[in-house]
């Protein structure tokens, strides 16, 4: 097998994930503690002999002193975990099947993906969305090989395999063998377009619609844009996969 | 502080300007991968104006803001290998300050 030259890796990497992340998620707003931080930030897990982890313990405390003085309650906070970790993929998914189901909204989406998103209500955090569509002839994969970039408000916080340095080097040295280890075997035919996001862009893959798909709702077609179609690691799933006895 | 007000450096491309990478050396928050150093592509959209994170990551966040580009590359001249595909392609973003012209017909 073989091994791909990384890419850019130094001792720094962790410090940049953050700097970056805050500059670009948060407009340039430098605060901390943002909800782009779950990813693999191994330097920044201090913990002592005993296994107590600083950052877990800082939570800890805050937590039982804003409770204690009644400014949150537990549940108050469960719900703001729930919303860091959503919006999910649903977000991304309606976007995807309304561009399926309406050639002009899939234009003004392939334009400009932000204002398209604000017209079904979907507010992109980002600077910018791009959209790129799948074709037969064209196949686009998103990686972010300098740390973890990824739409986070329309698909949620990234899967652990795309913020792996495995994924992030060979995605953009090998990605037919990379999407081969997904289960996705392209056609011969079909040219891959490999985007690699690292500035102010954030991207999202436009799958194929399956074919026989003619009869659906929108509502039905969002549950057949898996996250993973969205990334451009897989196609989008067929109905009989998902939607058992519609078809 | 405030972005608004800092200063602008002109847009230099334009889409479907050939371009190379040139290798700043630059230590820090560098936001262009070593592998793409050096290549030649194609400029295919400016995505706008953004304080240059080198900058912003030492706190300074007075600008001037550079333009941002997509800019596309073969495969197969990033790689000198065989790809998938011919026509096999990558688009990144780059900041204007690591692109320089290129003159002439692509290789």
């Amino acid at each position: 097998m073989n091994q791909p030259s990384a890419p850019r890796e130094h001792a720094h990497d962790h410090a940049h994930d953050h700097a970056h992340d805050h500059a670009h998620d948060h407009d340039h707003d430098h605060d901390q503690g943002s909800p782009d931080h779950s990813h693999e930030n191994d330097a920044l897990v201090i913990e002592d002999d005993a296994g107590n982890l600083l950052a877990q313990q800082m939570v800890d405390a805050l937590q039982t002193l804003l409770t204690g003085k009644g400014i949150l309650s537990a549940g108050e906070v469960t719900m703001e975990i729930q919303n860091l970790e959503s919006p999910g993929r649903h977000l991304g998914a309606k976007l995807v099947a309304r561009a399926w189901a309406d050639p002009a909204f899939k234009a003004r989406l392939l334009a400009n993906g932000k204002n398209a998103a604000a017209e079904l209500k979907i507010k992109v955090g980002e600077a910018q969305l791009v959209v790129v569509e799948n074709t037969p002839a064209l196949h686009n994969v998103v990686v972010c090989t300098l740390c973890s970039c990824y739409p986070r408000s329309i698909l949620g916080q990234p899967p652990s395999w795309y913020i792996s340095k495995a994924y992030r080097a060979r995605t953009v040295r090998e990605p037919a063998r990379v999407l081969e280890e997904f289960g996705l075997r392209l056609s011969t035919a079909t040219a891959i377009c490999v985007h690699d996001s690292t500035a102010d862009m954030r991207f999202l893959v436009l799958p194929q619609r399956p074919a026989g798909t003619g009869g659906l709702t929108e509502d039905e077609l969002s549950l057949l844009v898996t996250r993973d179609s969205m990334i451009g690691v897989a196609q989008a799933s067929v109905p009989g996969a998902v939607l058992p006895g519609l078809l | 502080m405030t972005a608004m007000a800092a200063p602008m450096n002109p847009v230099r491309f334009a889409v479907g300007d050939r371009v190379v990478v040139v290798p700043l050396g630059k230590p820090g928050h560098v936001r262009t991968p070593d592998y793409i150093l050096g290549r030649h592509g194609e400029i295919i959209q400016f995505c706008g104006y953004f304080l240059n994170p080198e900058e912003l990551s030492i706190g300074r966040t007075g600008g001037p803001m550079v333009p941002l580009y997509r800019v596309k590359f073969s495969m197969r001249e990033l790689w000198h290998e065989a790809q998938h595909h011919p026509q096999d392609t990558l688009s990144i973003e780059i900041y204007d300050h690591w692109l320089a012209p290129v003159t002439g017909t692509p290789p």
